[in-house]
């Protein structure tokens, strides 16, 4: 079977062993977690993980059963790029002086549609949300100039399909 | 002290009353979580930070009995025979640092057998976590991974909810081991305490809702089936199903194979009973394996030591998979029908729309390959010819002695799968062995804990003079409590079942198998232990009756042949039809 990238959503109780119980999951696979977001959801007292993986749909099926049995997981979902909306974000910071200099930098800041989010004396800060290759394309632009700093998020997304979270809870306390 | 065990077990049935309104320290709640959740027995060991808890042992040592193993592995696995024997929840108790680290081999055993056991360990104080404080081990790390779940409590009053979910964790759903790691500061701290059992934990499903779609469709496979087979695991004795099996292969005339987890399930002489599957199973179980035209497997997880290569595994049978884990389903053979669930619900649930059926001629193969197997091995095995005792004969004394009543706790090895292919039972939860992990050492503590869980039943642990020197110091605990257990060591100077990869893949050189072993009857009179040795066929059943006629622990040291193989073998890598008599 061919490796894919698959984004892994999992609903969760916020729990300080969590973090550590699922990432052994893919530690005992050998599996590289391309990038990992930990945030609280739409639901109260509830997290969410966001896990990208570049493996087998037969792997990552594996994977998102074996974490959904852990005890603190609500539910566990894969869905492949099509099926998602997401997003990453990145910081870049650049020396002030270069923004007056190179004319260039002007035009990469508003083709790429990106933000200043801050400018001092030394330095100011870009902020771009988007796809990784968007991100990955102004940072190769603006490397020339030198970057004094780069930071990149991990992917969040939201599913188009819907993920049943309440439903389960709601289903839960009812039984009791 | 020497006390006992008959009576220390038998002082205990005490309940614990629900307290409330006053104040008790953490280390005392905790001792009021064990009773209320029926605890009376105990395995552990202690050390600095968990002396409160045990101080509060001291007090209640009338309705709690604590067992000091000699080793804190051996607490776990005394606690995981317990568990076993029982269906209860074992416990086991050790400090922090490398008390808590020495948990971890039996942990690991549990998690991978499903053993129900709750091991609880002391930390070092809240305001020293992370500052490499004297005995401080990152428990809760090292052990995620061999946990259902652990837990650290920092404050005392979150005890009495996370050990009433650890308890509930344990044993619901597929059972496994839990750890709760406690600072010392909450043993101290004094709160109100009062106790709740868990009832549900909302992320947690533990049984999935049967389907009645799948069971019925289950139910047409089952009732078209040609030549139907079913191989059954540990998830009939866990989930109380073995009437159900039962039921289910006597309705519908189905030949039915067990993993060693699942052994004693069904009794060994039950017509239908076919035998063992696996590496060193029967052959019949294994070869038409790739002949049916319907596989049920029930609770079993298609290990690799059961399906041999997954490529060639029963690929012209179609595969009904009954399965309490969502996680085990596809995992390593695709299956046409999972029927998620408790296995005794949902065998319950299908029993009615089966037809009532019988599959003689399909049976009768069975007994064919039986045929050929009794000729070219067991029959070796078990009346053999040649002047040295193998370890097959010695079992078939150990049946005839005990009439299939005692429960069997095996080590791992040669002996291991010679006991488990001999051995005859009558009672399920009787074939008690580390399984998935295969953890030499098990045998000697998991028997002590078995024993002290079924204190009406023989209980007869089979062990290599390998495996027996892991965990040897435990004969300590059995003189100590007089735990009657009958401990038999087939010794054959050498750690045979890697001995016999080496001859037959490594063209025979003995790399670090050949041992040279100490007095085994002296070690065991060291402890004050009744002990014999046999070394020739003509002293072996008088002296295996003697010991199953003792009312104490006993130890029988039998030299069997030094290289003997275990024989069916699926070499690894082949497929169970390549399964080789010799
Ligand atoms: C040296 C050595 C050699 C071995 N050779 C063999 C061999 O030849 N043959 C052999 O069989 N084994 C052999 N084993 C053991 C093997 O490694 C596995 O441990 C064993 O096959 C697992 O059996 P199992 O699947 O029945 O049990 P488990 O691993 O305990 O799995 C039980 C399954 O049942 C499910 N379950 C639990 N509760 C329920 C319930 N209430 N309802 C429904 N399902 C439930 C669980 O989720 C799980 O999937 C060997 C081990 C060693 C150490
Ligand atoms: C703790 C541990 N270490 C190593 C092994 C690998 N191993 C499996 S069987 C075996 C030999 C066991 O020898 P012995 O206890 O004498 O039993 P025999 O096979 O001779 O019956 C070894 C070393 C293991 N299963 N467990
Ligand atoms: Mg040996």
């Amino acid at each position: 079977m061919k490796k894919q990238r698959f984004t892994i959503s999992v609903y969760s109780e916020n729990n300080v062993g969590l973090l550590n119980r699922i990432s052994g999951i893919f530690l005992k696979r050998h599996i590289n977690v391309e990038s990992l977001n930990v945030s609280k959801s739409e639901i109260e007292n509830v997290s969410k993980f966001t896990i990208v993986v570049n493996t087998t749909e037969d792997w990552t099926r594996k994977i998102v059963a074996q974490i959904e049995k852990q005890i603190e997981v609500i539910k566990a979902f894969y869905h492949t790029d099509d099926e998602t909306i997401f997003q990453e974000s990145a910081l870049f910071k650049i020396a002030s002086h270069l923004l007056f200099d190179e004319r260039q930098i002007q035009n990469i800041i508003k083709e790429s549609n990106s933000q200043i989010v801050t400018v001092s004396r030394d330095f100011f800060v870009l902020a771009k949300t988007g796809r990784r290759h968007e991100i990955d394309e102004m940072h190769d632009q603006l490397e020339p100039f030198g970057i004094m700093q780069f930071v990149r998020s991990g992917r969040i997304a939201v599913t188009k399909s819907e993920m049943p979270i309440t439903t389960i809870l709601e289903d839960f306390y009812q039984d009791k | 002290m020497r006390y006992s065990c008959m009576e220390t077990v038998k002082l205990k049935k005490d309940q614990s009353k629900k307290k409330t309104g006053i104040k008790i320290t953490g280390a005392e709640a905790i001792i009021h979580c064990l009773l209320a959740e029926g605890v009376d027995l105990i395995y552990g060991y202690p050390g600095g930070a968990i002396m409160p808890v045990y101080d509060e042992l001291y007090k209640f040592q009338d309705k709690l009995t604590h067992i000091l193993t000699r080793h804190e592995q051996g607490a776990t696995h005394a606690a995981q025979g317990y568990a076993r024997v029982t269906g209860k929840v074992g416990v086991a108790m050790a400090t922090s640092g490398p008390g808590a680290t020495n948990l971890v081999t039996g942990l690991a055993d549990a998690q991978i057998d499903s053993t129900p056991i709750v091991c609880i360990t002391g930390q070092v104080p809240r305001h020293l976590l992370g500052s490499d404080a004297f005995q401080e081990t990152d428990i809760i790390g090292i052990s995620t991974p061999v946990t259902k779940w652990n837990h650290q409590i920092t404050k005392a009053a979150e005890i009495p909810e996370v050990m009433a979910k650890a308890f509930y964790i344990a044993k619901s759903g597929r059972p496994g081991p839990v750890l709760i790691d406690i600072t010392k500061n909450a043993q101290f701290e004094e709160f109100e305490f009062s106790y709740e059992k868990c009832t549900g934990v909302r992320s947690y499903k533990p049984v999935p809702e049967p389907s009645v779609k799948a069971i019925e469709a289950a139910a047409e496979l089952i009732n078209s089936a040609k030549k139907p087979y079913v191989v059954w695991g540990q998830g009939v004795i866990l989930g109380k199903a073995e009437e159900a099996l039962k039921t289910l292969i006597e309705k519908a005339g189905i030949p039915a194979a067990w993993t060693i987890m699942g052994e004693s399930a069904i009794p060994t002489d039950h017509p239908l009973n076919v035998g063992m599957v696996g590496m060193h199973g029967n052959y019949g179980p294994n070869v038409l394996t790739n002949e049916c035209d319907l596989l049920i497997a029930i609770g079993m997880r298609f290990d690799d030591r059961v399906t041999g290569s997954l490529d060639t595994y029963a690929k012209q049978a179609k595969v009904i998979h009954f399965e309490i884990d969502p996680a085990e389903i596809n995992k390593n053979v695709p299956v046409d029908i999972a029927v998620l669930g408790d296995a005794k619900t949902t065998l319950e649930l299908i029993i009615p729309l089966i037809n009532k059926n019988s599959h003689e001629d399909w049976r009768k193969e069975f007994d064919k390959k039986y045929e050929e197997e009794f000729a070219q091995v067991i029959e070796k095995d078990l009346h053999p010819t040649k002047p040295g005792l193998t370890m097959g004969e010695v079992i078939e004394e150990i049946n005839l002695a005990s009439g299939h009543e005692a429960v069997m706790v095996t080590d791992v090895g040669q002996h291991q799968m010679v006991a488990c292919r001999y051995a005859k039972f009558k009672h399920s939860k009787s074939n008690i062995t580390s399984g998935g992990l295969g953890t030499m050492g098990f045998a000697l503590p998991a028997a002590i804990g078995a024993k002290m869980g079924a204190m009406d039943r023989e209980v007869v642990a089979i062990i290599g003079d390998g495996g027996y020197q892991m965990t040897i110091q435990e004969l300590g605990v059995i003189f100590q409590h007089n735990v009657p257990v009958k401990i038999v060591v087939l010794n054959n100077d050498h750690l045979g079942m890697v001995r016999q990869w080496q001859e037959l893949f490594f063209e025979s050189r003995y790399a670090s198998t050949v041992m040279t072993n100490p007095d085994f009857v002296k070690i065991a009179e060291g402890y004050h232990i009744e002990a014999k040795r046999v070394t020739e066929r003509k002293d072996l059943k008088a002296t295996v009756q003697e010991m199953m006629a003792s009312k104490n622990p006993y130890f029988l040291e039998v030299r069997v042949e030094k290289e003997d193989n275990v024989f069916p073998m699926i070499p690894s890598g082949a497929s169970v039809s390549d399964i080789r008599l010799k």
